[in-house]
């Protein structure tokens, strides 16, 4: 018999905001020391009260938009119950009750065309912390840095058919959070739980389902699916088990889920209506101006610079990192013209980072200096070699361009009579070479005009130079 | 007698009871659990009052996280009356002028009880006017607090502090400050006197409400008996929300990070069963209980749900009534004196005494105790129930 493969997927994801969901504490990622990044509060010290971060709820309700869902102009906080030493408090914040977006959709292009996978909702909730188990003292240290880190959790109906729809979803959610700055959506800060079920190919009712927890690699997440159709295939057709609905941990190492002991997930929540905390009420005014705020999507960055003319491979790359086109659209907005720019972020730039095992993702550079250079290049005052070496200065040094163009004197003007006893004294001390040219060697030539170019320390107009070096040694014919 | 748990300082005159915290002083509400927890910062309403030039006494007894009738199931002493009856630190402090002021917790009426039986007065103000920040939470969503002295002058002068704005309690209501009088004319007042009430207290209480009224009518008020038939649901309905929450409220109290660690534990279960069972007494394991199964999965709708429904009924008949009325008078609770008794009794006997206090807890109207008698007025009706207070006290028995 054929099977039809169900999975729904429960994403959580960790927002950008700068400070924690419920009180002031920021940094908690730059923490380098466990408890750096902690205040009364989010240590569940009684007598603190949790206070709501307004950037929190735009960001969710961002998430919402492009995720093509309703925003719940009123959501509630519910505290949820439950017993663990990394939750302080011994509930967790969460929207239990009343949701801020449902009823959304996202369309994931798969080797089959489009996909479109329904979102049932997307609600708010604080983070836990972190369990570090000493094996050999046989401790467990509680880490609550991460505590009360703002998460939305988006939850997708169960509309995925393939393991290759699900890692398709999932890139497109990294890549839209990325680029709609609601989440970096760094290593470990998206987090699924995968519920899936088979049922006869054609048939309308679910099988028995498992869910399988917080699972954050892609690859994980590919064997984990299969190893369950193939497990839930076994049972129905080969009576191997009985299925029952239950949680699974996925084992990396073992290439096999288990199920979790029954304590850990027969927990009944106790959810109620935080009184703490006041309904969330995003009225039209806010929701206009979140609309308003609303940064572009991929999608219409990717027109913007087509309508530049820029070619397709610059258009990939730089929507694929948010910081990118923001620096992009800066240099651009100064007055630099939209190839030039593209090409100096895109060739000069990531050069420059590859050559210190960097990638163009972690390019770190002011707009204002990156356009100071093109214009020194633009109005001839530096040539595009001295350029890129100012580029490199201020990018691997951190210098301004201003103070370091000054100190090596690389705008100071090369006349010609410079030039003209450079490449006298370059041809009187080259005599091998210039013989080697004047004897038919064309690439002699090169040689000799790299050596002028080392003499005048890369300032002066290259062709000048060349124009200059070619008319003296044609003279020595 | 000794009414403080921790004093601070012989020559303060204002005393804070034990689930207000105070910066740098052990905090045990009561409890074996919070044993050697010293909070890091001071409730807002603590602050508000050293910043003003009050100096603190010390910190009162509490009972159990102030969940008990008046005090008696503190774990670390119980006040008692000269003649051996119940009565709460604060309200004995006060009424023995070892303070002038008292600040209090206000969740279940346990401060307004022990105002009755050591005839003093308490005003628990309008919910969100006081921060709660700072204070050992139980029931958050009716949780109080409030001021204890000898006359509605000097509760004025202390509330009128406390009360404004902070930014640190997202249920804290905008106004920056609230001004109270104590001299409203009372004459020409409307004064409801709640039927059901007044029959369920004992003839002690009922002839303290009789020469109060008398009192109110000979200072030109009105007094007329209304009937409120719904209160023994309300009292259910707070009961059910107070257990919930304080259930939820007091899981973080498990041994890990603070308060009392059993000595002996194999496993992390093991370490908060036990930790729990030996820190926690009577009334809070009650309450676990008891909360926990109302909001279990079965009971959320029948229970919990329900009370919130009827907490929103409970609003509008006070709105009816304070429609047509200035206030409310009735008992604060069933008898003017309590025998100490068995503390395995107290879970339901404090569910019984609930039915006098609930209604301001529920509804967030502020309440007030003086002369033995309850008084409750609309939200932000503090004035009208200082200026009550304040006429009867001048006037003689």
């Amino acid at each position: 018999m054929k099977y039809e493969v169900v999975i729904g997927l429960e994403t959580h994801v960790e927002l950008s905001t700068k400070s924690k969901i419920f009180c002031a504490c920021g940094g908690h990622s730059e923490a380098d020391q466990p408890n750096d990044c902690v205040c009364p509060a989010c240590c569940g010290m009684p007598g603190m009260l949790p206070v709501t971060n307004r950037h929190a709820v735009e960001l969710a309700v961002r998430a919402g938009i492009m995720l093509n869902c309703r925003i719940n102009q009123y959501a509630t906080f519910d505290k949820k119950s439950y017993y663990y030493p990394d939750l302080p408090c011994a509930y967790q914040i969460t929207q239990w009750f009343h949701p801020i977006c449902t009823e959304g959709y996202v369309d994931v292009p798969t080797k089959h065309g489009v996909s479109r996978i329904g979102i049932k909702q997307i609600h708010m909730e604080e983070d836990a912390g972190k369990l570090v188990h000493d094996d050999w003292a046989d401790v467990t240290y509680v880490d609550f840095n991460r505590t009360s880190v703002p998460l939305i959790e988006i939850v997708s109906k169960p509309d995925f058919r393939s393991a290759e729809e699900v890692l398709g979803y999932l890139e497109k959610l990294k890549a839209m959070l990325r680029f709609g700055g609601i989440s970096e959506c760094e290593e470990g800060a998206m987090r699924c739980d995968v519920n899936i079920s088979i049922r006869p190919e054609g048939s309308t009712e679910l099988g028995v389902r498992s869910e399988i927890k917080n699972m954050s690699s892609l690859t994980a997440i590919e064997r984990a699916i299969k190893y369950e159709v193939a497990r839930h295939i076994d049972a129905v057709e080969r009576n191997t088990e009985t299925l029952v609905q239950e949680t699974r941990r996925w084992d990396d190492m073992k290439n096999r889920t288990f199920a979790m002991r029954n304590k850990e997930t027969a927990a009944d929540y106790r959810y109620f209506p935080d009184p703490n905390l006041m309904p969330v009420v995003v009225d039209d005014e806010w929701l206009k101006e979140i609309r308003d705020n609303m940064p572009a999507t991929i999608e219409q960055k990717t027109a913007e610079y087509a309508s530049m003319g820029l070619s397709g491979q610059d258009i990939a790359s730089l929507v694929s990192e948010r910081r990118l086109c923001d620096l992009f659209d800066a240099v651009v907005a100064s007055g630099r013209r939209p190839a030039d720019t593209a090409a100096w972020i895109l060739t000069d730039c990531a050069g420059i980072l590859r050559r210190g095992g960097k990638v163009i993702g972690e390019l770190d550079i002011a707009p204002e200096a990156l356009s100071y250079i093109i214009g020194m290049v633009d109005e001839g005052k530096i040539n595009r070699g001295v350029g890129k070496k100012v580029l490199g200065a201020v990018i691997e040094k951190g210098v301004s361009p201003e103070q370091y163009v000054k100190e090596q004197a690389l705008d100071a003007k090369v006349d010609e009579s410079l030039i003209l006893d450079t490449v006298k004294t370059v041809l009187t001390e080259n005599a091998k070479a210039v013989s080697d040219y004047l004897g038919g060697k064309e690439k002699a030539l090169q040689s000799l005009f790299g050596s002028c170019m080392k003499v005048l320390r890369g300032k002066g107009d290259p062709a000048a130079i060349r124009e200059i070096l070619v008319r003296e040694i044609e003279k020595l014919k | 007698m000794n009414y403080f748990v921790t004093e601070i300082d012989r020559a303060g005159t204002v005393a804070v009871d034990d689930t207000i915290l105070v910066k740098g002083c052990e905090a045990k509400a009561g409890s074996h659990i919070l044993d050697g927890f010293v909070p890091l910062f001071s409730s807002d309403a603590v602050e508000r009052l050293v910043k003003a030039g009050f100096t603190l006494r010390g910190k009162t007894h509490t009972g159990e996280f102030g969940l008990d009738i008046a005090g008696e199931t503190s774990y670390h002493g119980v006040c008692k009356k000269a003649d051996g009856t119940l009565s709460t630190a604060a309200a004995e402090a006060v009424a023995a002028g070892a303070v002038k002021q008292a600040l209090c917790v206000d969740v279940n009426g346990a401060p307004r009880r022990g105002a009755a039986l050591s005839g003093v007065d308490f005003l628990k103000p309008t919910y969100g006017t006081v921060s709660r920040y700072g204070i050992i939470p139980t029931a958050c969503s009716g949780e109080q607090v409030g001021v204890c002295a000898a006359n509605a002058e000097d509760v004025e002068e202390a509330l009128s502090v406390i009360a404004g704005h902070d930014g640190k309690d997202g249920t804290s209501l905008p106004a920056e400050k609230y001004e109270y009088a104590a001299d409203k004319d009372v004459a020409g007042m409307k004064i409801a006197l709640v039927k059901e009430l007044y029959d369920a207290a004992d003839e002690g209480v009922r002839a303290a409400i009789d020469a109060f009224r008398a009192k109110l009518e000979k200072a030109g008020a009105t007094v007329e008996v209304i009937p409120v038939t719904d209160v023994k649901a309300y009292a259910t309905a707070w009961q059910i929300m107070l257990s919930a929450e304080t259930c939820n409220n007091i899981s973080r109290y498990d041994g890990v990070k603070f308060g009392y660690r059993a000595p002996v534990y194999k496993d992390i279960d093991e370490l908060y069963v036990n930790s729990r069972t030996e820190g926690m007494g009577f009334t809070a394991k009650m309450n676990v209980l008891f909360g926990s199964d109302v909001l279990s999965k079965n009971r959320y709708m029948s229970c919990y749900d329900k009370s919130l429904r009827l907490r929103r009924l409970a609003s509008e008949k006070m709105k009816e009534i304070f429609a047509g009325f200035d206030a409310v008078l009735c008992p604060a609770m069933s008898a003017l004196s309590v025998p100490a008794y068995d503390l395995a009794e107290t879970f339901e006997r404090t569910e019984r005494e609930l039915l006098f206090t609930t209604i301001p807890n529920l509804t967030g109207i502020p309440a007030m105790v003086t002369g033995g008698v309850q008084l409750w007025a609309a939200a932000f009706g503090e004035s009208t129930l200082l200026s009550i207070a304040a006429t009867a006290e001048r006037m003689a028995d």
